[in-house]
């Protein structure tokens, strides 16, 4: 990167471009103050041949104007001993006689004309400017790509990307991202496993590049990093597990409207950039920069779609319940991640049920089947009740709490039932707990959250892995900007 | 025509290799470690090959850890690697 210093020195400056019709209508007074100025130097930004007249400085790298902090033309600046004391943007004939000290400039001008926007802070090249002039911003290895490579197919060379194509991160598409964060670049956010890297806010704009993210999901994507990299969670176990689980990111907070989140129809399914970007982000950051690959640290015995990415917002506008996040002792004008380790959804069908009694029963016996019907307690499981269900609920006035333990309440699993060898079935618990009786899930272990379409009387379940310090505890973190 | 720069988005690591220590001429005389990774039935495995390094004249030690989902604590690894000359871990069940 070039680093280099602010041009300007002592004395007056102008900066111009012929594009502005400002600078053209002050061109006569730049005349004037040349004559009259000894040190003015005049900085045009697009044609060098601007003002006619008057010998000007080509600013086409724009370096004066950047470095000078230019965000309209025309501006006149005076420095003193190498810092600026005086400033004034656009026309405005007061100010520029009283800076200037001339009674009557730009007597033959209207007294005031805005200016134009600076080249210097045109979106299409602001971020070339920062990448260029902005200093040690950035710190990863920079990687050429030979002119007759193709960009695309380079990433998939290298082993960076998920088996999709990715965005290629350039500097300056690095430097964009960096702008939906205050936070440094150099900030270490977690220690990412199964390498156990230090991760650095600027890693994981290089990965959200890549996912197709904006700069306002890097937030989110951060928060959702924090979760998965804590013990709780155990990114390192859910990532080597031979059973088909991934990182599932549920979105609360007024902020997954802004971000444009899906929380209604098809919530888990593709469509939706946010959604699916911030998912994706996640998961490039663990193989990327964690290093966990299939494979390798990664053996899943089959995976699932959704390790891509999977990612949505709880619809809270139309949820008859707190939120995931309330209900985990948040506010609900908090943006929050939840992360909680998920398999593929799937769905449970029941277009009959008109009494909150027998929805919980159907959504019980769909429930158990996680993992397996005989096997209890050992697993998690978040149920993803849709609009129509949740009706059957709420006009039964149940709240969230209730419907949990209803649930809960049909789901404790005599031992006779589950031993091992019941049923026919080798799997199960030991004989010792033939007498018992014991829960589908522990305290804690149904995580509810309301999102899907408003038609269809259907709810998605995602079966968890192995819960509790053992295994993986859900985690959720405030989206801090 | 000017290059195309991308930036890294990997941990920019390099993984170094490290030759294998030497077969041990013996199992006698030696002493093993066995780690369980607490997987169901891994003790079962770990039992019998405790039997039948004793009988071939080898101290057997044997570890834990808490739980197979999580990697082995830094304070067993090094308790191990004092302790022993060899190891054996049973990865799963």
């Amino acid at each position: 990167m070039t680093v280099t210093k602010n041009p300007l020195r002592d004395g007056w400056t102008i900066i111009v471009k012929r594009e502005c019709a400002t600078c053209v209508m002050v061109v006569p007074v730049i005349a004037r103050l040349v004559r009259e100025l000894p040190s003015l130097k005049v900085y045009t930004q697009d044609d060098p041949t601007f003002p006619d007249g008057v010998v000007s400085i080509s600013d086409a790298d724009l370096s004066a104007s950047w470095h000078a902090d230019i965000d309209t033309v025309p501006t006149l600046i005076f420095r003193a001993n190498g810092v600026e004391t005086a400033r004034t943007v656009g026309w405005l004939r007061s100010e520029w006689r009283e800076l200037t000290g001339i009674a009557d400039l730009g007597a033959e001008l209207p007294e005031f004309r805005p200016g134009c926007g600076s080249m210097s802070v045109d979106p299409d090249v602001i971020d070339k400017l920062r990448v260029r002039y902005g200093g040690e911003i950035l710190h990863a290895r920079q990687i050429d790509i030979a002119s007759a490579e193709d960009e695309f197919e380079a990433m998939f060379s290298r082993g960076f990307t998920d088996g999709l194509p990715v965005v290629p991160p350039t500097p300056e598409r690095v430097m964009r991202m960096l702008n939906g964060t205050s936070r440094a670049p150099q900030e270490v956010v977690a220690i990412a496993p199964p390498d156990l890297v230090e991760l650095t806010v600027e890693k994981i704009a290089v990965n959200a590049v890549m996912a197709g993210c904006l700069p306002e999901y890097l937030p989110w994507v951060i928060a959702a990093i924090e979760a998965i990299c804590t013990d709780e969670f155990n990114m390192h176990g859910v990532l080597a597990t031979t059973m088909p689980v991934g990182p599932v990111i549920v979105c609360n907070g007024p902020g997954t409207r802004a971000i444009g989140m899906n929380s209604g129809v098809n919530v888990l399914g593709q469509g939706n950039r946010t959604n699916l970007t911030i998912g994706r982000a996640v998961q490039l950051i663990i193989r990327n920069v964690g290093g966990g690959r299939p494979g390798e640290v990664d053996r899943a015995a089959h995976g699932h779609p959704g390790k891509l990415s999977f990612c949505f917002a709880e619809d809270e506008a139309n949820s008859p319940f707190t939120s995931l996040a309330v209900a985990r002792g948040f506010d609900a004008s908090q943006n929050t991640v939840t992360v909680f380790t998920g398999e593929g959804p799937r769905c449970v069908v029941d277009q009959l049920a008109r009494e909150p009694e027998q929805l919980a029963q159907t959504l019980a016996a769909c429930l158990r089947t996680v993992h397996h019907p005989k096997l209890p307690f050992a697993f998690d499981a978040m149920l993803i009740l849709g609009p129509e269900h949740a009706r059957v609920f709420a006009q039964a006035k149940w709240d969230r709490e209730r419907v949990l333990q209803e649930i809960n309440d049909r789901l404790h699993l005599p031992g006779t039932e589950i031993v091992r060898g019941a049923g026919g079935m080798a799997e199960g618990v030991q004989e010792a707990f033939k007498d018992a009786t014991l829960p589908k899930f522990r305290p804690g272990g149904l995580l509810l959250v309301h999102a899907g379409g408003p038609a269809g009387l259907f709810s998605a379940i995602v079966g968890g892995w192995v819960n509790g310090s053992v295994g993986s505890d859900p985690v959720t973190k405030l989206v801090a900007t | 025509m000017t290059n195309r720069v991308i930036l890294d988005p990997t941990s920019e690591k390099r993984n170094t290799s490290r030759d294998l220590l030497a077969r041990p001429k013996t199992i006698s005389g030696q002493t093993i470690g066995l780690l369980d990774i607490s997987k169901a039935r891994g003790d079962i495995f770990l039992n019998q090959l405790e039997s039948r390094l004793t009988t071939a004249g080898a101290k057997v030690l044997r570890f834990r850890k808490p739980t197979f989902t999580k990697p082995a604590p830094v304070d067993l690894r090094h308790e191990i690697a004092t302790k022993c000359t060899l190891v054996i871990e049973a990865l799963a069940d």
